[in-house]
């Protein structure tokens, strides 16, 4: 008896594990500490409370990453600043690919490192790339399952953010 | 003679050396078979995603580098955390998935002998009070003997 009801106990924590994650409009964005993808040491979404941030997930393998990449560091040169940053998160890639392919697209917001996932699965994307916008309480505005273009975030997320370079 | 034999064992060894250090090189395919393609979610030897591409092509040149299945494997741990072997660790909490299914595999096989004994032991006590006495008894048994005293047999 005692047996099958460790069982069933397992059979429950594994799908309370597994399920139930990801984030909805309005939802606090997870925020755990990563390592940064280059110069050592952790980050976390925390640090940027008190700014609006585009968190972008991508991985080197990704194609509509590097199609996306060029759009997302013109939109961080136009906009970024006191009020707000893009931050990307380099998920399930190597990190040596990861570096490479900052240093290839010339991008100079900062970037965290997702090796296995866990803040990929935290945020409950379902692929790469894919796109929130936290606000400055760290709260998820906006987001999008998919690459963004420099149309789309003219159109999209500029409208949120702080008049003139924030 | 003695000289010549000695010569000829360091000759064998130096020739079953190189053999023997091949044997023990890492292979992509044997390494394949050991991880997972944390994207695709199948064994790595199944996958052909580009995050799959990518991941072989670290291992080959790891191997190129002359780095052993062990180091291989720590160091995709290193980039993809643990969540890449297709087995799990030897240590720590994943011990408990080589050690869970032994125990209760002993516990069954306890559980089945304790109730097999138990069963053998209630069908011989129901044998013992089914069983019929042998022979006659009280005053049949005294006429039996009686009877038989009369024949010489």
């Amino acid at each position: 008896m005692l047996a099958v009801l460790a069982v069933v106990g397992l059979l429950v924590f594994g799908l309370i594990s597994k399920g139930s994650s990801g984030v909805a409009l309005g939802d606090p964005a997870p925020a755990g500490a990563l390592p940064r993808l280059e110069g050592g040491g952790d980050g976390s979404l925390a640090e940027y409370k008190g700014k609006w941030v585009l968190v972008n997930f991508w991985a080197s393998w990704c194609v509509p990453c590097k199609e996306e990449a060029p759009a997302l560091e013109k939109f961080q040169r136009q906009h970024g600043g006191a009020r707000f940053t893009v931050l990307g998160i380099d998920t399930r890639d190597l990190s040596s690919d990861g570096r490479e392919f900052v240093r290839r697209y010339g991008l100079s917001y900062p970037q965290l490192r997702d090796g296995d996932g866990g803040a990929a699965h935290d945020f409950g994307t379902t692929g790469v790339p894919e796109n929130y916008l936290v606000d400055p309480t760290g709260k998820v505005q906006w987001l999008l399952h998919g690459p963004v273009d420099e149309r789309y975030l003219h159109d999209e997320v500029a409208p949120f953010l702080p008049e003139g370079k924030s | 003679m003695r000289g010549r034999l000695a010569l000829l064992a360091l000759v064998a060894l130096a020739a079953l050396a190189p053999a023997a250090a091949a044997e023990q090189r890492a292979s992509l395919t044997e390494i394949e078979k050991q991880v997972m393609c944390p994207v695709c979610g199948t064994l790595l030897q199944l996958a052909e995603s580009p995050q799959a591409q990518r991941e072989k092509a670290f291992i080959r040149r790891l191997i190129a580098e002359g780095k052993s299945e062990g180091q291989i494997k720590d160091a995709l741990v290193a980039e993809y955390g643990d969540e890449v072997l297709a087995l799990p660790q030897g240590s720590g909490f994943s011990l408990s998935a080589y050690v869970v299914p032994i125990v209760a595999f002993v516990v069954a096989v306890i559980a089945l002998a304790i109730g097999v004994m138990r069963w053998r032991r209630a069908g011989k006590g129901r044998d013992e009070e089914d069983t019929p006495s042998v022979g006659p008894k009280g005053e049949d048994a005294d006429r039996l003997d009686a009877d038989l005293a009369r024949y010489d047999l």
